[in-house]
């Protein structure tokens, strides 16, 4: 593999080589330590990738605008992440809910895991961003069954035959893509590499492209989790530890999704290709109105949250769809914006249910007197994932609205009412958590805070004040986007 | 030789289609282990074809893995775990036989309108190929969603991945097809460790709500 550039190559190596030493050591305490060390040193790598000029395309990997600042983003959440994980299986040893030789296990999985997703996000190869997307799903797979409880190993089960469905179709657009590229720019590796592509795009036959598309957008939309695909998706997020909920939700939704812009870009460079966007907005606009109303029915926290991630990239994958330079804009903010606020209520919730000692809504309650902290940052996570003002995701859904309502104002209202349902069911599940009569145990817990706080004073300071460069930046690569 | 050799992928491929159908409506898991069996040597065979009419040798490391571990080592990991989870018995389906070889037969209806349309452009064994893989991937997904037992939707997933692997050997001078079929046998592997280690004899069901409920936690 040719060297694109440090940066680029330390974000790949460094989880890897620490996937390799966590593998080999026993003990929880050290383990932790190394894992949020090697999460920051990967950060610190992805942070110079947005300082340093973009290297020139290789024929594996690439760093461009689109990408990069999700390398930032997956950095900056895996690490917090794992700062959050460390404190997490700190509790679930001392319960015994996890043993050291699983610990050991967990730990090598989460480093491997981001090496996958940021190999996923670098790959210049269709055939390398597929392997990754693969790897990735296999690692959440064996973490979502970690327990070894019977929902648990339940959970897996469903989230590897979806999964792998969704890989095996996703696998099949991409042959088609190849098969589309072949005659064009001739056999072999040059007829999968992403920057070629884009740039021959405009001959290639376009109803073979079309037809590509179609499998790419369900393959990889099980894995982002829309609607008629989305089974997998609330009970991988309930079984698993809720650091691997709080990154699959935050990161790995996001990496499948950025497949699909990936492959849309192509289907935007080809003049003769249908557009995307109708069947974007359809899923977008179903997942959104289903899991709103899914919402109410939930008795398990972390799968109500899981709902909520479902309506999220519905509200993306709609935004998206409706394109344009605003609709994109809003759908890259409300990308970021979603991951942050979401990780963030992950990292609250898998430390209330440690407190609480269940998962059950029915079973927690008057979190504010009882764990002051926790039940705050819960409420204010709720109210920035629910998008009120003046909140990051407040913007970015009141983007997608605007934008909406000047071109298709009935999208618009059945837009707005999805967003209001799932709004009124994610307050009237926090009234009964965070406020009114104490329930369930009060025992103290050791929380870190510090993630939490994090994720949030960023969802509230983007809200708030979006720095130039960033602005500038998201409107270049919604340019891009078409 | 090249009209011969069109021929006999053509015939190969067809017989992978056939065998799928035949994989449809087996009842009992023994026999379906065998129909699988044949299944992959069929494949085995084609990407071996295709490996000497495109002059591709690494191909043949592809067909060596269908043979050995797809054709060979898989199936008998899968008669042990039918024998040792006694689950000889007949396969619950969702549908009867009847309903389901009609819906295979209009699934390969459209794959063949939609694959013989969309690829004139492409070489005569890409298109027939990719038409073929196309049907038998979504006759794949039919088996793996009219079968209850897991043992019967993993078979349902490799006839899927069979029928990936024929389209990916007909795409000429494809990269990365062995890697991809070496990535897809590590997947399979997992899947049937899954089944034996936690001895998963059912699909884990979504008709009857109640036990959903249960599973999910969702009931007080």
């Amino acid at each position: 593999m040719n060297i694109l550039s440090f940066g680029a190559e330390a974000v790949l190596l460094i989880p890897l080589c620490a996937a390799g030493v966590l593998a080999a050591l026993p003990g929880y305490l050290g383990p932790a330590r190394i894992n949020v060390g090697a999460s920051f040193l990967t950060l610190l790598a992805a942070s110079s990738l947005l300082i340093e000029a973009h290297p020139a395309p290789g024929r594996y990997l690439l760093v461009d605008d689109l990408n990069v600042v999700f390398l930032a983003l997956n950095a900056f959440v895996g690490f917090t992440t794992s700062v959050f994980s460390a404190s997490y299986v700190g509790h679930e040893v001392e319960t015994g809910r996890l043993t050291p030789a699983y610990l050991r296990f967990y730990h090598a999985m989460y480093q491997i895991l981001m090496f996958a997703m940021n190999l996923a996000l670098m790959a210049n190869n269709i055939g390398i961003m597929w392997v990754a997307i693969e790897i990735a799903t296999l690692t959440t797979v064996t973490m979502v069954g970690l327990y070894r409880t019977h929902e648990a190993l339940e959970a897996a089960w469903k989230y590897f035959i979806l999964a792998s469905v969704g890989i095996a179709l996703a696998l099949f657009g991409t042959i088609l893509v190849y098969v589309a590229a072949e005659p064009v720019i001739g056999e072999g590796l040059d007829s999968m590499i992403w920057t070629t592509l884009l740039g021959r795009s405009a001959s290639f036959d376009p109803a073979l492209l079309n037809v590509a598309f179609v499998f790419l957008f369900l393959g990889y939309g099980t894995k982002v989790g829309l609607a008629p695909l989305h089974a997998w998706l609330p009970d991988a997020h309930a079984e698993g530890p809720t650091p691997i909920s709080a990154v699959l939700s935050g990161l790995l939704l996001n990496v499948c999704l950025y497949a699909i812009l990936r492959f849309k870009m192509l289907m935007a460079a080809n003049a003769a290709a249908v557009a995307p966007g109708p069947l974007m907005v359809t899923l977008g606009l179903l997942s959104l109105l289903f899991a709103a109303f899914m919402l109410y029915r939930r008795r398990d926290i972390k799968r109500m949250f899981a709902y909520s991630s479902i309506e999220h990239m519905g509200i993306i994958t709609f935004a998206f769809g409706m394109g344009g330079p605003l609709a994109n804009f809003a759908g890259l903010l409300h990308m970021a914006m979603h991951s942050l606020a979401k990780s963030g209520i992950f990292f609250a919730v898998g430390h209330i249910a440690q407190a609480k000692r269940t998962q059950r809504i029915s079973e927690i309650g008057g979190l504010t007197e009882t764990h002051p902290w926790l039940g705050w940052s819960l409420v204010l996570g709720v109210v920035a994932i629910a998008g009120l003002p003046p909140l990051g995701v407040f913007m970015s859904e009141f983007l997608v609205v605007t934008s909406t309502f000047a071109r298709a104002p009935l999208l618009a209202v059945a837009f707005v009412a999805g967003l209001l349902i799932a709004l009124g069911a994610l307050f009237l599940r926090l009234n009964g958590i965070a406020f009114g009569a104490p329930r369930g145990s009060n025992a103290p817990v050791k929380a870190s805070y510090a993630p939490v706080f994090a994720h949030l004073a960023l969802v509230f300071v983007a809200g708030v004040y979006l720095p130039p460069p960033l602005v500038s930046w998201f409107q270049h690569v919604s340019r891009l986007l078409g | 030789m090249n009209v011969l050799g069109l021929d006999i992928a053509h015939l190969l491929a067809g017989t992978l289609l056939l065998l799928t159908f035949v994989l449809l409506y087996q009842d009992r898991l023994p026999a379906l282990i065998n129909v699988y069996a044949l299944h992959a040597l069929t494949l085995a065979l084609s990407v071996a074809w295709q490996a000497l009419i495109q002059d591709a040798p690494h191909l043949y490391v592809t067909a060596l893995i269908a043979l050995g571990f797809k054709a060979v080592i898989i199936p008998v990991a899968l008669r042990r775990i039918v024998e040792r989870l006694d689950i000889h018995r007949g396969i619950e389906t969702v549908v009867g036989i009847g309903p389901t070889m009609l819906v295979g037969i209009a699934l390969v209806a459209l794959s063949m309108v939609v694959m013989l349309r969309v690829t004139g452009d492409a070489t005569p064994i890409a298109r027939e190929d990719l038409a073929f893989a196309l049907a038998v991937v979504l006759l794949g997904l039919l088996i793996m969603t009219t079968r209850r037992n897991a043992v019967g939707q993993v078979i349902g997933f490799m006839a899927l991945e069979n029928g990936l692997v024929l389209a990916a050997t007909g795409a000429k001078g494809m990269p990365l097809v062995v890697e991809i079929s070496v990535a897809f046998s590590i997947l399979i592997a997992f899947i049937v460790i899954g089944i034996f280690l936690f001895r998963i004899r059912e699909r884990f069901d979504t008709v009857d709500l109640r036990a959903l409920d249960q599973f999910r936690g969702e009931r007080r």
